[in-house]
């Protein structure tokens, strides 16, 4: 059984000028210990959909239709007291801004010990001290800091507490929403590293939303595509780096500078993601693909299976997914 | 090619702000310097890079280039002239000249401004036209250069009808809009989205060939540095610690600082396992900044000069500056 097992999940979010379906029929299963990528660019709805796993979706939010299997339990059906239960044991999240996620007002030390004795009550304050101390030790920070508050931590070791307080309960699954997004590079490698190095510690599965296509080729073994909430393309990172099928894929891939290659010529998707108000009919991204046809612009292409675990949607591999058979 | 702008060891220091008691007490005052001693050219024409991590000082040497700050002391000439003590009208004359592009297009755009009156200020503020149909025209010409087309659809737009590209286009065409010679770009593409970004660089590079503009281009994104300039700057603590072409920088990177910097931008490739240089703690404050060298309590390869004296930016090869004892023969 699979650790986590989304089922054509859709979220929408009702707003006053109309409804954003800001995530539409996404699958996919996260086995133990597994790593995922959800790429996208701002407002394809990876964060919607990392917050969603958690039952986080903010006002007006709301899941409109799918299933979120967690080891084979269904959390679209559990009352909120259950899924206090799942949250931070079973799923950790970790939040984009190191510097807002933290209390100022409280010590280090007692962010881990509320997050530890909230969850699991027979644990005493100094048991869970004690833990948050070995936690900073796994985190290359020095437990003599326990005591000291947010603002005295620079953004890298603010964003290394926010994960170490994700792992504190020892959850199944973290999900690291933009984790690295506000540090500077060197911070950023030793920022994944550590999530690394925790992952193979603690047995977890991770999911690592970004939109820096690099960071999730380098660091996830599965990676999803995202565009204006759909998932178009789903595959291993060695297979979706080889061999993009979609067009947005292929795009997004010729617009990434690599310092390895010398005179690279980049190329960028012409348009700008669509209006989530009023998404183009049809394939979302068939205004800006250079490869659309009329029909891509009347009727939405469903998700191909191209084989060797490979997903993508896009009408012109409709055909040849069927002729590989 | 003739040198465009010059800085000679440009410096600013920031006073830092001390509490009432401190101020009683002592008399030291303490400083932020953020931009320590730095001496570069730009060449008339090219794309002149200065990268580094946030608190380097990048974008305040952009802004002393360009005279929105005042250094605390160095000189600085525009086109061969000094510029560094200029003022008031003189000033105003030369701004024609240069300008800027800021990282965020969201706060850079006057949110209660048309379109067509926003990139055609700077007109009004120079009293360069005469009627309003004078101003509609050249407004038209930019916008139709930065690909805001057709520019009667896009005049009469307010900043929040438009996307993150677009308004960067209309901080663009505003820029331009003088026929300035040089324009500093503060991370220009860095907020927006990454199909959008190569559109926004490759309009600069189009926009370089058909005006002539000389660029000094402000980034953390050193791939981004990569693709787009002809020489690079990196800067650490408010030095530059080396200076080379974009060639020589990434093939054969010399400072011990830029080898780790370089090895820890991710890759886009998944069968390509790097190994990080590992620096060993964070960047130091730039208050308390390390004695000699001031990158060595993070080096790798410190020796016992590197804490005692301060290294100079010197000419290892040609073209190629670096700051460092390890190539002191």
């Amino acid at each position: 059984m699979p650790l986590l097992e989304v089922n054509s999940l859709v979220v929408e979010y009702r707003t006053s000028r109309g409804k954003i379906t800001a995530v539409e029929d996404v699958s996919f299963s996260l086995e133990k210990g597994e790593t995922l990528g959800l790429a996208g660019e701002s407002g394809s709805g990876k964060s919607t959909l990392g917050l969603s796993i958690m039952r986080l979706v903010p006002y007006p939010g709301t899941i409109a239709g799918g299933q979120i299997k967690i080891d084979g339990v269904d959390i679209l059906k559990l009352r909120e007291q259950e899924m206090r239960a799942i949250r931070g044991r079973k799923v950790a999240y970790v939040f984009q801004d190191p510097m807002t996620s933290l209390n100022p007002v409280k010590r280090i030390g007692d962010h881990f010990v509320e997050f530890i004795c909230t969850h699991e009550p027979t644990v005493k304050k100094g048991q869970a001290f004690n833990r948050a101390k070995d936690i900073l030790k796994n985190l290359g920070i020095s437990p003599e800091r326990i005591g000291d508050y947010p603002h005295q931590f620079s953004g890298g070791m603010r964003q290394r507490i926010m994960i170490g307080l994700a792992i504190a309960l020892n959850p199944d699954l973290v999900i690291a929403d933009e984790p690295t997004t506000a540090l500077d590079v060197i911070v950023q490698a030793k920022i994944l590293d550590l999530l690394e190095t925790l992952r193979r510690i603690y047995g977890m599965a991770l999911i690592l939303i970004s939109h820096d296509l690099s960071i999730i080729l380098e660091r996830c073994k599965k990676i999803i595509v995202l565009y204006a909430g759909q998932m178009v393309e789903y595959a291993n990172s060695e297979e979706l780096h080889e061999n993009p099928m979609h067009p947005y894929t292929q795009g997004l891939l010729r617009s990434i500078p690599n310092i390895e290659l010398s005179d690279q010529q980049l190329s960028a998707i012409p348009g700008s993601p669509p209006n989530m108000l009023n998404p183009p009919p049809g394939c979302r991204f068939w205004p800006r693909c250079q490869f659309a046809e009329k029909k891509c612009s009347s009727e939405a292409p469903p998700l191909v299976d191209v084989g060797n675990q490979h997903f993508v949607r896009c009408f012109f591999h409709v055909s040849e997914g069927t002729n590989n058979e | 090619m003739s040198e465009i702008v010059k800085a000679e060891n440009l410096k600013k220091y920031f006073p830092v702000q001390k509490s009432f008691f401190e101020q009683l007490f002592t008399r030291k005052r303490s400083y932020v310097k953020a931009v320590d001693d730095v001496t570069f050219s730009i060449k008339k024409g090219e794309i002149f890079a200065l990268a580094g991590e946030s608190g380097c000082g990048k974008t305040t040497t952009g802004r002393l280039v360009i005279k929105l700050v005042n250094p605390t002391s160095g000189r600085i000439h525009f086109s061969g002239e000094d510029i560094t003590n200029l003022k008031g009208e003189r000033l105003r004359l030369l701004r024609r000249k240069m300008q800027m592009i800021f990282q965020d297009p969201y706060a850079s755009l006057n949110p209660r401004m048309r379109l067509g009156d926003a990139v055609g200020h700077p007109l009004v503020i120079h009293g360069l036209i005469e009627g309003k149909k004078e101003k509609q025209e050249l407004v038209f010409e930019v916008l139709s250069k930065v690909g805001l087309t057709p520019p009667e659809q896009f005049v009469n737009l307010y900043p929040h009808q438009l996307s993150g590209g677009q308004r960067q286009r209309a901080a663009l065409a505003r820029s331009i809009i003088l026929k300035p010679e040089f324009i500093v770009a503060d991370e220009p593409v860095s907020m927006i989205d990454v199909s959008l970004r190569t559109t926004i660089i490759d309009l600069m590079l189009t926009l370089r060939e058909e005006l002539g503009l000389t660029y000094l281009f402000i980034t953390h994104d050193l791939a981004v540095a990569k693709y787009i300039s002809d020489r690079i700057a990196i800067m650490y603590l408010g030095r530059i610690i080396e200076l080379g072409s974009r060639e020589t920088l990434f093939l054969k990177p010399m400072h011990p600082y830029t080898q780790a910097l370089l090895s820890a931008i991710p890759v886009p490739n998944p069968e390509r396992k790097r190994k990080p240089i590992e620096l060993a703690g964070e960047v130091p404050s730039p208050i308390n900044m390390p004695s000699g060298c001031r990158f060595h309590p993070r080096c790798p390869y410190q020796k016992d000069i590197c804490s005692k004296k301060e290294p100079r930016l010197k000419e290892i090869e040609r073209e190629h500056f670096v700051e460092c004892f390890l190539y002191d023969v």
